[in-house]
């Protein structure tokens, strides 16, 4: 038996873990770019903060997009709901709510990466202290994972775990393909002029494929590649296509055991949502509008979540 | 307290000799090195911390979650002095639970002229809506921690009996787990009792007592007001340990004259409720109506014989302050026999003669608020300075029935180990008794408080006391 509340706590929970995780890694493409190229630094901060559609609250507090401003919004500031230490008290605060349904491994895995957080956060980042933070923040959220995995018995709880960890994962690659689109554009590539493959490899590195990217293709990126590969690739852990494909798994596991025939509008809804990029050839998408399918795609998926938090009975 | 008393310790006789039950304990101590027992202590917080048994201090404006400082060095009981004094606490709760059916329904012991009935009237412990409801099982306090205090090789004393919703049984289980991970070899030195079991103990006493309109294997819960009441941790680590439910007041409702859980698949009937909410949250219908903790007519339900409530709802009139000075008489009038387990002298302020003896005393005397706990509103005479008497006995003076005075006991000591290697600090010990029907289980230990502060005889741990490990030696 696993109560609505239960569930909540276990979905969001998951949710913030990995919202933190892909916060740190955006704040590491940002760090990499403005190393490399010092005079696109501020627009590549901007389109972080716009990527954790933060924009609003960055400027109500800041200037402009400076190194130490942007990466203290992103991992200390607690006003801000998205920084990476407003997410795991978050993330801690609904484990500590959630006790019971954790395993001790679980538990103590959460219950340590905020203490060596809440340390490592305790006064502002250095531009020399910055790896090792986000290194530290990578670290902690493999063994919060790895004890999930290793100790979780396979069962409605962790079905929610995952729902809340994917739902996050296809909104986050999401959105930062919403805020690059633009580099993607087919029109952006001036015939003749230097392929500006910085942008692209900044798009891989913020869901850590640039590696794996270069494993899978044969020659250079290209925007239809990239494309692909983030959108429909079922190879690929962060791509939507295949965090789709878990959704539908973990909602289908759901249902396995229960009387009644009909699925759940939430299964409906994923379904569709999953075919939705089964089914699209890459080329067309862009052509049609890469942009315009993106937010059709994060529509979409937060209707999902919110039936999921209806079907199961989250709140009262 | 005498500034000639010298308290009794549990370790060291007067003339330096060791008392016998901390023989095995002693002889295993004098080959441990002293830095690896300064380490091991500092790996005892860490262990804490990191499993997250930490409590949130009310009124602390950090809202921080802290740790109760564990002393390393056990409080140990032989096994006689433990089968003395589990004789004296049955024969005290069966007195209490005799006395809360019968204060419920026919007032004997008032009829008999054995109690005030003053001592009912306009108490706010007494609930009114429980007249004439007799409980599951007949078992009012399913889970009592009764403090006892320890004066003198064969004097141990009742100070509270805490029948509403004590705490610290967490600390007792985490205690000794820590102490068996820091030092496994110990334990193959000396045999102790383990307390492991008291998980298992507590279900089975939930399941001894399901509600008439229960069918089949009960199911159990456990309420808690939620994340950020101070014992929260204790709430989770019970529920998780017993494998039952740990639920909030927004989980349930009357569904159907039973009280029902929402699960991801609909509302679930739950039968035994282990409430850790006080009486007053339980029940905004009922009780206080501001109330966000409890569930709206939880209480009607339990009157019908919908669900179980641990403990019964209005037990608090059997732990009240005012009431304790009358518990030997409670004993006399239900069960026939002498009390085992003595009392704390206590003067009642409420009555003239002792109200004057409490103000001409008070820099000797500890005073208490009748509904006060944890350590909160209280005044140890010896301790205070001039303007908090002055205070207090203003406060006295404008409420006498609001507070009892009693002599600064000198309570007993056990060696913690501190920077300098081994001092003597004051201790309390909290058993902890489960009630069925039909048997009283106690676990073999408990929880010792002790007042890190040479000297001070305060061991709540919200103001500043810490915790040991507590054994039982075998036979």
């Amino acid at each position: 038996m696993v109560l609505g509340r239960t569930a909540d706590g276990l979905f969001w929970m998951f949710r913030y873990l990995e919202r933190s995780e892909n916060t740190a890694r955006l704040v590491g493409a940002g760090l990499r770019i403005a190393l490399t190229r010092s005079r696109s630094g501020a627009e590549e901060w901007s389109s972080i903060i716009s990527t954790a559609g933060a924009t609003d609250a960055f400027l109500a507090r800041h200037q402009g997009y400076e190194f130490d401003g942007v990466v203290d919004f992103m991992l200390r500031d607690r006003s801000n709901p998205s920084s990476v230490m407003s997410l795991i008290e978050a993330a801690r605060n609904n484990a500590r709510a959630v006790r019971t349904a954790l395993t001790s491994e679980v538990w103590e895995a959460t219950n340590e990466t905020w203490m060596s957080l809440r340390s490592a956060l305790k006064t502002p980042v250095t531009h020399h202290g910055l790896p090792d933070v986000l290194s530290l923040i990578r670290q902690q959220s493999a063994y919060v994972r790895g004890a999930l995995h290793g100790t979780m018995l396979r069962n409605e709880m962790f079905n929610f775990a995952r729902l809340g960890t994917f739902l996050e994962r296809a909104d986050n690659t999401a959105r930062i393909l919403d805020v690059k689109y633009y580099v993607l554009l087919p029109s952006v590539v001036h015939v003749g002029a230097p392929i500006d493959n910085v942008q692209w490899e900044t798009i891989l590195r913020s869901v850590s494929a640039e590696h794996s990217y270069d494993w899978l293709s044969e020659g250079d990126p290209d925007p239809a590649g990239i494309a692909r590969f983030l959108i429909v690739d079922g190879r690929m852990p962060r791509s939507m296509a295949f965090c789709c494909n878990q959704i539908l798994e973990n909602l289908r596991h759901l249902e396995s055991d229960l009387p009644n025939p009909a699925p759940s509008p939430s299964l409906t809804l994923a379904e569709e949502l999953t075919s939705s990029l089964r089914s699209r050839d890459i080329n067309e998408v862009l052509e049609e509008g890469l942009h315009e399918f993106i937010q059709e795609f994060i529509s979409r998926l937060g209707n999902l979540g919110g039936q999921i938090e209806t079907d199961y009975r989250f709140h009262a | 307290m005498d500034k000639e008393d010298i308290p009794f310790d549990e370790m060291f006789m007067a003339g330096g000799g060791i008392r016998w039950p901390y023989s095995g304990y002693h002889q295993w101590l004098e080959d441990q090195h002293v830095r690896r027992l300064q380490q091991k202590s500092s790996e005892a917080d860490a262990l804490f911390r990191s499993v997250g048994v930490t409590f949130n201090v009310y009124g602390n404006k950090d809202a921080d979650e802290r740790l109760i400082p564990f002393d390393i060095v056990p409080r140990i009981i032989s096994a006689a002095e433990w089968s003395k004094l589990t004789r004296g606490i049955e024969q005290r709760i069966r007195a209490i639970n005799a006395f809360l059916h019968d204060i419920y329904h026919r007032q004997e012991i008032i009829r008999a002229g054995t109690l005030p009935a003053n001592l009912l009237t306009g108490n706010s412990a007494f609930l009114p809506q429980m007249i004439g409801v007799t409980p599951p099982g007949n078992v009012y306090t399913h889970i009592v921690g009764t403090d006892i205090i320890r004066t003198g090789e064969n004097e141990f004393l009742v100070l509270e009996d805490n029948a509403r919703t004590p705490s610290g049984v967490s600390y007792m289980l985490q205690n000794r787990e820590t102490m068996l991970q820091m030092f496994p070899d110990l334990f193959s030195a000396v045999s102790v009792r383990p307390v492991s079991d008291y998980p298992r103990f507590l279900r089975r006493c939930l399941s001894d007592c399901p509600p008439p309109r229960c069918e089949g294997r009960p199911v159990i819960g456990v309420l808690t007001p939620g994340i950020h009441n101070s014992a929260y941790f204790e709430h989770a680590f019970l529920a998780d340990q017993m494998g039952t439910e740990l639920v909030e007041g927004h989980d349930l409702r009357v569904v159907g004259g039973r009280i029902a859980m929402r699960t991801i698949r609909g509302y679930v009937p739950v039968d035994v409720l282990y409430r850790r909410v006080d009486d007053d949250f339980l029940d905004p219908l009922n009780f206080r109506p501001d109330s966000l903790l409890g569930v709206p007519g939880i209480l009607d339900v339990y009157r019908a014989g919908g669900v179980t409530l641990v403990n019964a709802p209005g037990t608090g009139i059997a732990d009240d302050k005012a009431i304790y000075s009358y518990i030997p008489d409670i004993i006399r009038f239900y069960t026939g026999e002498a009390p085992l387990l003595g009392n704390v002298p206590t003067w009642r302020c409420s009555e003239p003669d002792h109200l004057a003896y409490a103000l001409e005393n008070l820099s000797e005397l500890v005073v208490k608020e009748i509904h006060g706990s944890g350590g909160y509103g209280m005044l140890v005479g010896p301790a205070a300075s001039k303007q908090e008497l002055e205070d207090f006995r203003q406060l006295l003076s404008s409420r006498p029935d609001n507070y009892i005075a009693q002599p600064t006991m000198c309570l007993s000591t056990v060696p913690i180990f501190a920077r300098s290697g081994l001092a003597p600090r004051h201790v309390d010990l909290r058993p902890f008794v489960l009630v069925s029907p039909d048997r009283i289980h106690i676990s073999p230990g408990g929880l010792t408080r002790v007042a890190l502060k040479e000297g001070s005889l305060v061991v709540n741990s919200s103001q500043g006391g810490g915790t040991k490990d507590t054994w039982v030696l075998e036979d």
